[in-house]
């Protein structure tokens, strides 16, 4: 396995990382704070490096690059677009039709302030959206978070092998941060991906049936069945694949939570804590779904207080009280517009609840 | 060119057709677009090779008629969904059947942009100036003064605009190879004797329909509005509603080729 070291942004190396899976087409529609994602695979379209990666195209508004998704991840190919959030909104159409006709693919939403036009500072608050459907009907997103540009880099390969496993659209939540922030970066060359698509994929008929994808099914008791079939697939989901880290949280009174680049914040404040004898761990979702609760829910067991930090007024929250049920202490720091909590205002927040709770 | 020739009929039945009923109202003319389609598939050997994008709308079942591969489109966006299949697989034979309120409302930008960029799929827009599917509301093809249910006084073009045009619109794009109006609607024959009909508007759209294929393979995009009726919605009987495509919608809408980068009309 040869690795390479560079030294680049996040939205860059999550471009090479789909390229290095084995991506074969990006579709584009420019918004800040994403758009090197866009620029760095319009720039490497044609790179002999690449062979396997055959288009590129801009495409007239967010609705058309993700129909064109559809369209190109139907044929079985490593498809993907990347937005940030009013892009995002307008992608749901073709998420949720994507999930009925279980179709593979990767898109990318780094994630800047709203509601609205918002700014362009990194903001958590598309959770919400994320991670609980979004576009209409019954469906679920794969949702991975990265907290660093190696995880930019790395889980584009992570995301389609989700995406083919299960058929099913995955997403990455970064934010303004991930996606802009440089960092060191390791790139393993991957074996490139070979999916079976041969019993759904569009394209060769010959030896067989017509193959449809539809996310229409006019017949209730039949569309009540295909819609539980995929309810399997997403319940298998939250058995096999969730993924989360625990920093410090063995001999921990206080957890702090948080996904993503609030997670690298908090990991300072559990260093520095830690030196001052605080017992404070962090845990971080990896996958904000399927999440872990069964994970969350063993820490409060323990006896564990929860600090919960967002980069938004409050969204993740729900699931970790869901998770750690009713008389678990969990506070809540958020902070919104595109500003960042810093380590100091975490650990105010840490040592408040040790006086609280002693 | 006898009656008989018009479909080209291999073994007893068109290979491209399967033998489900339609679903499709009295003297509406999907069906026929269908056959059409079915007929030339079978004649330029390309079924196992076709993806059809169903549209949303009357054409949306189109799934259990044509024997092919099938994506079903959200509202408006079957032209994107074919370019994608298109851009990855070039070598297939890639084309969508949408209506005029698919095509020229909800998915105008997707219509527009396919041909602007020369997207190598070919599209089939049946334009009967209503929204069939959704029960007779208002169209961008419906004619100024037209009942509909969301314009039950008339199209009033102070307050909508008047009809779209499609064919005009996407004929002076650059990108478009082939634009083409053609009419589904058979046209009668004064006669003292009784009704007879020519059928000389669909041996046109059949030579539509292939000319549209045949620009997709040399590497085109192609665009066919295809001028239909729709009776059950405007409230006509079936003979009434083809004398009032052929009589005043044509006159509004006008027959003919709008655009042929490739000549594939003269040969």
């Amino acid at each position: 396995m040869s690795i390479q070291r560079i030294y680049m942004k996040g939205n860059e190396a999550l471009a090479y990382g789909a390229l290095e899976t084995g991506l074969n087409a990006y579709f584009a529609y420019p918004i800040t704070p994403s758009s090197e994602i866009p620029e760095t695979l319009a720039r490497e379209f044609g790179n002999k490096k690449y062979p396997q990666y055959k288009f590129f195209i801009q495409s007239a508004s967010e609705l058309e690059a993700i129909s064109m998704v559809i369209g190109a991840a139907s044929t079985g190919s490593l498809v993907m677009t990347a937005t940030s959030g009013p892009g995002f909104s307008l992608n749901q159409e073709g998420l949720s039709y994507a999930a009925c006709m279980e179709l593979p693919f990767l898109i990318v939403d780094i994630c800047r302030s709203g509601p609205g036009l918002g700014n362009i500072g990194p903001e958590q608050s598309d959770y919400f959206q994320a991670t609980k459907g979004g576009g209409h009907g019954n469906y679920r997103l794969f949702v991975l978070a990265p907290a660093s540009v190696h995880e930019m880099a790395s889980f584009p390969k992570l995301g389609f092998d989700l995406a083919f496993k299960y058929r099913n659209p995955v997403l990455i939540l970064g934010d303004a941060y991930t996606g802009q922030l440089k960092e060191d970066v390791e790139f393993p060359s991957w074996q490139k991906p070979n999916y079976d698509v041969s019993s759904w994929a569009v394209g060769d008929a010959s030896g067989r049936g017509p193959h449809i994808l539809n996310s229409m099914e006019l017949e209730y008791q039949k569309h009540y069945e295909n819609m539980g079939r995929i309810f399997e697939k997403y319940t298998m989901a939250e058995e096999k694949e969730v993924l989360y880290e625990e920093y410090l949280t063995e001999d921990a009174e206080v957890v702090i939570v948080a996904f993503g680049i609030v997670s690298r914040i908090a990991r300072g404040v559990v260093n520095t804590l830690r030196k001052k004898g605080i017992r404070v761990g962090l845990f971080r979702p990896i996958t904000l779904w399927p999440y872990p609760t069964v994970a969350l829910r063993k820490l409060a067991s323990e006896g564990r207080r929860f600090l919960d930090v967002e980069l938004n007024a409050g969204q993740m929250i729900e699931d970790v009280r869901l998770a750690v049920g009713s008389g678990v202490t969990v506070d809540f720091l958020g902070r919104w517009g595109g500003i960042v909590p810093t380590e100091r205002e975490i650990e105010h927040k840490v040592q408040r609840l040790e006086v609280v709770a002693a | 060119m006898s009656q008989q020739s018009v479909f080209k009929v291999k073994a007893g039945k068109l290979q491209s057709l399967t033998e489900n009923p339609t679903h499709y109202c009295a003297g509406c003319e999907h069906g026929t677009l269908t056959k059409l389609i079915a007929a030339t598939l079978d004649d330029l050997d390309v079924r196992e090779k076709t993806v059809m994008i169903d549209s949303v709308g009357c054409s949306v079942l189109a799934y259990n008629y044509l024997n092919c591969d099938h994506i079903v489109a959200a509202h408006g966006r079957a032209p994107a969904v074919a370019a994608g299949v298109k851009r990855l697989r070039p070598e297939l034979n890639v084309f969508t059947v949408q209506g005029d309120g698919d095509a020229l409302s909800i998915g105008l930008l997707e219509t527009i942009y396919a041909a602007k960029r020369g997207t190598p799929i070919t599209v089939f827009v049946v334009n009967n100036g209503i929204y069939g599917m959704t029960g007779g509301q208002m169209a961008p093809t419906t004619l100024p003064g037209q009942i509909t249910t969301t314009s039950p006084y008339g199209r009033d073009p102070a307050l909508t605009g008047t009809e779209l045009d499609a064919s005009k619109l996407i004929g002076q794009i650059d990108g478009a190879a082939y634009v083409r109006r053609a009419s589904l609607v058979v046209n009668e024959i004064p006669n003292p004797r009784g009704k007879v009909y020519t059928i000389k508007n669909l041996l046109d759209a059949k030579k539509a329909v292939k000319n549209a294929f045949k620009v997709q393979a040399l590497g085109g995009y192609a665009f066919v509005e295809l001028l239909s009726t729709c009776s059950v919605n405007w409230k006509m009987p079936i003979l009434e509603a083809k004398r009032y495509v052929n009589e005043q919608v044509t006159k509004r809408f006008p027959l003919g080729v709008y655009r042929d980068t490739y000549g594939v009309e003269k040969t």
